[in-house]
């Protein structure tokens, strides 16, 4: 019977990592400063000294020519696993992402498996400079060819990597920036797969289900836990993964809960969050009480500093949503 | 530096010769509106044949953008059966048996040189011999990929051929409003590579550099520009007309420096090529290309192969778009359409 260690959510990525180049002498880490130093968070400490320089690879500062080189290193068969810095620099490797990866095995009717898997923090609460905290998981969501995986728990972190450096498709591994530090629990020690595509209960409920992913689970779930003390019964439903999604799971508890509120940092406009509304509604329009309320950052860039408390949805807002959804009869 | 041989150079004019006949039957067909835009590769002829026959198609790879599929027939026949399934829209266009080591045509400039380094890269890493080339045009050159990937294969040290066929145009674009350069090669310094400039309508001479560069990259000597200079002398596609914009004289004087004619010429002094020569290969070209296109038109497609090869599975998302899709489709489950003919 193996055991689990407390870790934190970085903890548990570098783990993870750590388990993925011994399991399998292709995967790869390609990067900026993910060799020497261990990466800027520290997400790839150890890797180079372990498994050398040929295998943990500091690159030129060029996201896109990191990311298209990636492709050719999928098709010389090997598993690149690519760290951009923040998902904010992603913009300058999009034509790659979007215009390669995602579609190389349907442009090659499956000659060319882009296994690929590329890690990037996002989201904010940490203060940042501009672009650095960016959420860009309905922009990618909406690229066919692309998995989108977005871990709210340390454990789920570790065993959501491993699924998606196994995956021969090419996933978006998005890493909480809040969360490296801020998120720990306890995580299996040995191998540990949790397979892409399956949502998780955070919090069982009755009353209405907060759908949410990445670090806003965790928020959700303290609002979950504030509301208990009043008898509230609210459920929370952690996504995992925005691409594939778990439509059954989003189905089941909407249909016993029939009230929702669904949860995102990026702008509202065209985000993923309306792409979870439409679920429900398609899915699920029979069994709903009230209105699908979305809670979510505003439509402007990400902003500054001073500006993102008010801009991250937090348990003021959450709450009130679900209070305003309750009061509809 | 290799010479390539008589012989070789014989059977680089038949690939060349059978490329511009070819070509001219694509053209003639797009024009009926049987197949969609094609790119001519007329004027790239002996670039593409020359460098294909340097390479080793069991241990080499080529990256094209897509101007040349005609004149790689020596990576496989299969090339040109691919092309014409890609020319009529058929999803198995880009697929090449693994065989066969050219990797599906680029529309996104200069997206494919990345490519082709990690490719490069990835073969050292796992030991596996061979090079990869990539083609790419003047007009690419401007692209930042070109410039990323570029550097990134000298950092490397990678064994890829840096290609650029410089055709004088970007579409309507002149070199001289694509860059302020007087030499693309020169570029090559400042990758801490070897750059090279030949003129692209030698056949002779795109053999020796892409064997010189070849050799190099094999000993460990890392990437090469290579910038053959020639001139575009059809239209950039069957959508685009250059007499609104190439001067009627510079034409006539690239047409004088024809690379077919050129080789052409060559072997004929030596007694290796005559006009039955010329006259036996074209109508084994245009027999060969109808036979293509016959079997494109003839390859099955089913009714729901939209929704194929995105990813490995389909999501839960795609399956119920996949069943949505067949139970719209009159005659049920995996028909096969009859392709219009």
């Amino acid at each position: 019977m193996s055991g689990t260690s407390e870790l934190t959510m970085l903890q548990a990525i570098n783990e993870g990592l750590h388990g993925e180049m011994a399991r399998d002498d292709r995967v790869m880490i390609l990067g900026e400063d993910v060799g020497h130093v261990g990466g800027v968070f520290r997400a790839t400490e150890g890797l180079f000294e372990k498994f050398g320089g040929d295998r943990v690879v500091d690159m030129p500062l060029a996201e896109g020519a990191i990311v298209g080189s990636a492709v050719g290193l999928a098709m010389a068969g090997l598993v690149p696993v690519v760290e951009i810095q923040f998902l904010g620099f992603s913009y300058q490797a999009m034509h790659q992402i979007v215009g390669q990866i995602a579609r190389l095995r349907y442009r090659s009717q499956g000659r060319f498996e882009p296994a690929i898997t590329i890690r990037a923090p996002f989201g904010g609460g940490v203060r940042t400079p501009e672009l650095h905290s960016d959420s860009l998981e309905g922009q990618l969501a909406n690229v066919p060819g692309l998995k989108v995986v977005a871990p709210a728990t340390a454990a789920d972190a570790k065993g959501l990597l491993a699924a998606s450096v196994r995956d021969p498709d090419p996933v978006i591994f998005l890493e909480p920036l809040r969360g490296y530090r801020g998120i720990r629990g306890e995580v299996p020690d040995d191998d540990h797969v949790v397979p892409l595509g399956s949502a998780r209960t955070a919090r069982s409920g009755e009353d209405l289900v907060v759908v949410a992913w990445s670090h806003q689970v965790e928020v959700a779930c303290r609002v979950a836990d504030s509301l208990a003390d009043e008898g509230l019964s609210i459920a929370v439903l952690d996504l995992r993964s925005l691409v594939p999604l778990d439509i059954e799971a989003i189905a089941m508890a909407v249909d016993r809960c029939g009230r929702a509120v669904v949860i995102e940092e990026a702008a509202q406009t065209g985000g993923f969050g309306g792409e979870v509304v439409a679920t429900i509604v398609e899915e699920c329009f029979w069994s709903l009480e009230a209105p699908v309320i979305r809670v979510s950052g505003y439509d402007v860039p990400y902003p500054v500093g001073m500006l993102e408390d008010t801009y991250v949805p937090d348990e003021a807002r959450i709450t009130a949503a679900i209070r305003r959804s309750l009061e509809m009869a | 530096m290799t010479r390539p041989s008589d012989e070789q150079l014989r059977a680089i004019l038949v690939d060349m010769v059978e490329a511009r006949a070819q070509a001219s039957r694509l053209w003639n067909l797009q024009r009926q509106g049987r197949i969609g835009t094609v790119a001519p590769i007329d004027g790239h002829e002996a670039v593409v044949a020359a460098t294909a026959h340097a390479l080793d198609p069991a241990s080499d790879w080529i990256l094209p953008q897509y101007r040349e599929p005609l004149a790689l027939q020596r990576f496989g026949s299969e090339v040109l059966d691919q092309y014409m399934l890609y020319n009529i829209g058929h999803p198995d266009g880009s697929r090449l048996p693994p065989s066969v080591r050219v990797a599906p045509l680029q529309i996104s400039l200069a997206t494919q040189i990345p490519h082709a380094v990690g490719l490069a890269w990835g073969m050292t890493l796992r030991h596996q011999p061979g090079v990869t080339v990539v083609f790419f045009g003047d007009g690419s050159s401007s692209e930042g990929d070109f410039h990323e990937a570029a550097n990134l294969a000298g950092v490397l040290g990678a064994p890829v051929i840096l290609l650029c066929v410089n055709n004088q145009w970007a579409i309507s674009t002149p070199l001289h409003q694509q860059t302020a350069a007087t030499s693309l090669a020169d570029r090559a310094v400042g990758y801490g590579m070897p750059g090279v400039s030949i003129d692209g309508n030698d056949a002779a001479a795109v053999f020796d550099a892409v064997d010189e560069a070849r050799r190099l990259a094999l000993d460990g000597g890392g990437p090469t520009l290579i910038e053959a200079t020639v001139y575009r002398l059809g239209a950039h596609t069957t959508a685009d007309d250059p007499s609104r914009y190439v001067p009627a004289e510079d034409l006539k004087a690239a047409r004088a420096n024809d690379p077919v004619h050129r080789l052409a010429n060559h072997l004929g002094d030596l007694g290796l090529w005559d006009d039955d020569s010329q006259a036996k290969v074209e109508a084994a070209a245009l027999t060969r290309i109808e036979d293509a296109y016959n079997m494109a038109m003839a390859q099955p497609l089913a009714a729901d192969a939209v929704l194929d090869h995105c990813f490995s599975t389909d999501t839960p998302r795609m399956a119920r778009q996949r069943a949505a899709l067949l139970s719209a489709v009159p005659h049920g489950h995996s028909d096969t359409f009859e392709v219009d003919s």
